[in-house]
């Protein structure tokens, strides 16, 4: 393993891993409150029409989470990463629109 | 130069994964990889959608959803999420036996959310005789789950495998990409983890 | 390294060579053989259906024969066929249109060749094991999941196999277009053709993964008990239709698109012009793209989806004709006041535009949501998709061979013989299909296996024979120019047409490393540009140095032989649970040379500075 400790350019490598570190450890405490949020909603028996809608966009705002900074998206260099996500995002939505609307029976 | 020379640099770039035209080739190509498998598991979810009410008779998802074992289930999911961060965390701290560990706690993490996710489906077999072959709620419920369970099966094997080969001799920036994308891998099985849960668990039990 | 000095090793090391090679110039050359036999066959099962139907109530095959003439004809057509021509020619010359030495992945091209060509020798195999696949290419259940024979299965194996390695080669061709452009080669001063195969590889990376799932539905249905398309368990059969559209619309558009690039560098270089409107162009590739993925029920207008989404789908169908007719008046105003050359590859190219214009307005008539009813299942939908695939992507083929035939194997088709081609097959390919438009419009169903005497379509189907003995002759003559051009001709110079980008600044065919070193691209038509100021070669952007090189490998062969040994394994084990372990074989095989290509480093090696200079190129 290399000994790289000699460089100040290094320590601030380290301090800004740390600090992106810290932003992950937040947006996983976050993604356990939406989960936790969720699974109350559906255990309190709340009516569906309200809980179906907010259970999905905690859903969302938890991927976008998972995307952007566990998976780095928020980062420079992910535009073509980001434009082929949108794409399978665009086309998955397509996909369920479709099976949950036009399909009879 | 030699290969071996240009991989193994006395000090290691700012982002390992992506120093090598190699590297960058895998980021890249494993991203547009993930946006095919949105389009896959979103086919998957279409069909669970269109068959979820499909029960031929047999039992409903509110009947046989239980909310204790799955939320169990994704707060592992999750946790490896956050562990697998920190490897790569410690990976572009080039601090390789911290990442082994962490890497070593995702896979355990791992192997106890598929037990579970197995004992889930023999509980539905032999206390409800809810099978593959019974409705097409079965088929379409087995399908999008199992899928979901063979992608986190070979996760496991793949990190496992990167991790097996790369015990002796440390990181560099060969391994580094590879590393990477099987972290990218595991992070993208959480995110079709929350739909899954959300959509089939909990909208399943919501009616 | 070069095919001539494996020759002289003999024809060992020749096929050693071919089954580990990663370079994607000799993997164009398999694309183009495999895609080439199979489009043979394909051919073949295309004359005996109007053989068949040569004369009303013929007796020449029997109906489940037909059945599965027609349904390997359309398969093997589109997929073993079609695709694998066109992966030719992207491996031919998208690397060298951007100045790249090498795809990006060069393992998971090879991969991706063997994937497609065990999948299609899956497919085939079906004659001689119970029968061939006979619910049409569309495969629609419940007639597919309730076909008695094993056909069926082996179409599902077969497509699901091939399909992987079309993934696989999409996102290959994706990431080398982004990351291995030369330097100055900004995305728009991409040739169009490289314009056309990326956003073609977007399609079949968004547009594959539905048909993968389609695929293990029906598998699953067929070899597992589900009971996914089983009505009375509660299945929906819709659900294959929606799955096999949603990828079946976006991949006509995966063919059609890489030859309109095709056409663009054709009119541009044989008109001696830069492409009319370039930007509109790649703006009117990338909308078609789009819309591409918009339109797939246009082919279920029928089924009952309610006239909202009928309308829906029939407008955003009909939209796809601006970006299209944008492209068609291009190509015109790209040949206006052109010093226009009339070889081979710019008549299959001039022929392309009437013939594809005939197939775009009907398919606007097909469009029309209430007029469908009426066109459905006839004659005339198949009269309109062979207007656009024969005539659209069928001719682009052929002009693409004339036109990059020296790139590709270092000698011109010969002209003479190029034309003897074309004549037969574009007039037999009129009375083949044209007349099949008014067969449709009189009512005659498509799929059938006989029509019936005095209902006024004799003279009708005898004309469309008689057509496709003449398009039998035009490949036939194509074949043998393949062949005298092989023995006859001279080699070629690295430019032979007066090209306009840089695969014409190489030497044909290009040594093995392609770029000695990396050209400088100064705008569009970089070549030209150069020549325009009186130059003979780029200009290097890097000064001469080692060249990194990926080492060959079988692993992909391997890997792609074990799905091969499971397919069969998942077919048979419905009848006896013995035939599993063929599927526990290959499945290890090819984990295990997944295994293998895991732990086994593949760093390449390194071509010296010095033997470059020794060799000036000419390894």
């Amino acid at each position: 393993m290399a000994k790289d400790t000699n460089s100040t350019h290094n320590e601030f490598e380290k301090a800004e891993h740390k600090q992106e570190m810290q932003h992950q450890v937040i947006s996983f405490v976050m993604m356990i409150i939406f989960t936790i949020a969720a699974f109350a909603l559906v255990v309190s028996d709340v009516s569906k029409y309200f809980t179906i809608p907010i259970i999905l966009l905690l859903a969302v705002v938890q991927v976008v989470f998972q995307l952007y900074y566990f998976m780095h998206m928020k980062n420079k260099d992910h535009e073509m990463p980001a434009l082929m996500i949108y794409g399978g995002i665009a086309v998955a939505f397509m996909t369920i629109l479709t099976f949950t609307t036009i399909i009879w029976w | 130069m030699s290969n071996e020379d240009i991989l193994n640099p006395k000090q290691m770039p700012h982002e390992p994964e992506k120093a090598t035209l190699e590297g960058k080739n895998k980021f890249l190509g494993f991203w547009f990889f993930l946006g095919g498998e949105t389009v896959l598991f979103a086919s998957l979810f279409g069909t669970y959608l269109a068959l979820n009410d499909s029960t031929a008779g047999g039992p409903g998802t509110e009947e046989l959803f239980g909310l204790e074992l799955v939320f169990v289930m994704t707060m592992l999911l999750l946790t490896s999420s956050l562990t697998s961060v920190y490897a790569m965390y410690h990976m572009k701290n080039n601090n390789f036996s911290k990442m082994m560990v962490w890497l070593g706690v995702t896979v355990a993490l791992g192997f106890t959310f598929l037990g579970f996710e197995i004992y889930e489906f023999y509980h539905y077999i032999h206390e409800y005789e809810f099978t593959f072959r019974s409705s097409a709620l079965g088929s379409a419920f087995y399908t999008l789950v199992g899928f979901h369970g063979g992608h986190v099966l070979f996760g496991l094997l793949w990190i496992l495998t990167l991790m097996g080969r790369n015990a002796k001799r440390g990181l560099n920036l060969y391994n580094a990409p590879k590393f990477y994308i099987a972290s990218l891998y595991w992070h993208f099985i959480d995110v079709v983890w929350v739909f899954i849960f959300t959509v089939v668990y909990l909208m399943g039990k919501v009616g | 390294m070069s095919t001539a000095v494996a020759q002289k090793k003999g024809f060992g090391a020749f096929m050693w060579d071919y089954l580990t090679t990663v370079d994607h110039k000799k993997i164009a050359h398999l694309y183009l053989v495999a895609g080439g036999l199979f489009f043979l066959l394909g051919g073949l099962e295309a004359m005996i259906i109007r053989i068949q139907l040569i004369k009303p109530d013929n007796e020449f095959i029997s109906a489940g024969l037909y059945n599965e003439m027609i349904t390997m004809h359309g398969t093997t057509m589109i997929f073993l066929a079609a695709m694998p021509l066109l992966f030719a020619l992207m491996n031919a010359v998208v690397p060298l249109q951007i100045g790249a030495r090498d795809v990006a992945f060069p393992f998971l091209n090879s991969l991706g060749f063997w994937l497609f060509f065990f999948g299609g020798l899956i497919l085939n195999f079906s004659w001689f094991m119970g029968g061939a696949p006979d619910a049409g290419w569309t495969a629609y259940a419940p007639l597919s999941t309730t076909s008695p024979t094993h056909g069926v299965d082996f179409y599902v194996m077969g497509l699901q196999i091939s399909g992987a390695g079309t993934l696989i080669g999409g996102i290959n061709f994706l990431v080398t277009i982004v990351n291995m452009r030369a330097p100055g080669m900004s995305y728009m001063r991409m040739p169009l053709f490289t314009w056309t195969v990326f956003v073609t590889s977007t399609l079949i990376l968004f547009a594959f993964p539905a048909l993968t799932v389609g695929l293990f539905l029906m598998m699953f249905d067929r070899m597992f008990g589900s009971v996914f398309f089983d009505v009375a368990s509660g299945g929906n059969v819709i659900i294959w239709e929606h799955l096999f559209w949603i990828f079946g619309h976006p991949e006509v558009y995966i063919l059609i698109l890489p030859v309109f690039g095709v056409f663009s560098e054709v009119f541009s270089t044989f008109s001696k012009k830069r492409l009319f409107g370039y930007s509109a162009m790649v703006f009117a590739t990338v909308l078609i793209g789009f819309l591409g993925f918009m339109v797939w029920a246009h082919h279920m207008f029928t089924t009952g989806m309610g006239p909202v989404a009928n309308s829906i789908f029939a407008v955003t169908t009909m939209a796809i004709a601006v970006p299209t007719g944008i492209k068609i008046f291009n190509w015109l105003f790209t040949m206006w006041g052109g010093t226009i050359r009339m070889t081979t590859a710019m008549l299959w190219s001039v022929a392309f535009i009437p013939t594809f214009t005939i197939g775009g307005m009907t398919g606007v008539m097909l469009a029309a949501a209430a007029a469908d009813y009426q066109y459905h299942d006839t004659y005339f939908v198949v009269a309109h998709f062979h207007y656009v695939i024969v005539g659209g992507v069928v001719f682009g083929i052929f002009a693409a061979l004339h036109y990059w035939w020296p790139k590709m194997f270092g000698k011109v088709l010969n002209e003479k013989l190029g034309k003897w081609a074309f004549w037969p097959f574009f007039i037999g390919f009129h009375l083949t299909f044209f007349i099949q438009h008014f067969l449709g419009l009189m009512g005659m169903p498509r799929r059938y296996w006989k029509f019936l005497d005095g209902q006024g379509l004799d003279t009708g189907n005898l004309i469309s024979t008689i057509g496709a003995f003449f398009m039998a002759l035009g490949v036939i003559i194509f074949l043998w120019n393949v062949i005298y051009t092989a023995m006859k001709e001279p080699k070629a110079s690295a430019d032979p047409f007066d090209g306009r980008t840089l695969e014409w600044s190489i030497p044909s065919p290009p040594p093995f490393y392609n770029f000695k070193q990396t050209p400088l691209v100064r705008g569009l038509d970089a070549l030209w540009i150069e020549k325009s100021e009186g130059k003979k070669a780029m200009t290097p952007a890097e000064p001469l140095g080692d060249i990194h090189m990926p080492y060959g490998s079988i692993i992909p062969f391997v890997m792609s032989f074990g799905l091969f040994i499971a397919g069969f394994g998942f077919i048979y084990q419905v009848d006896n649970p013995v035939w599993l372990s063929l599927v526990f074989i290959g499945m290890g095989i090819t984990l295990g040379s997944m295994f293998v290509r895991s732990v086994k480093d593949d760093l390449g090696y390194h071509i010296h500075k010095e033997d470059l200079e020794k060799g000036d190129g000419q390894v």
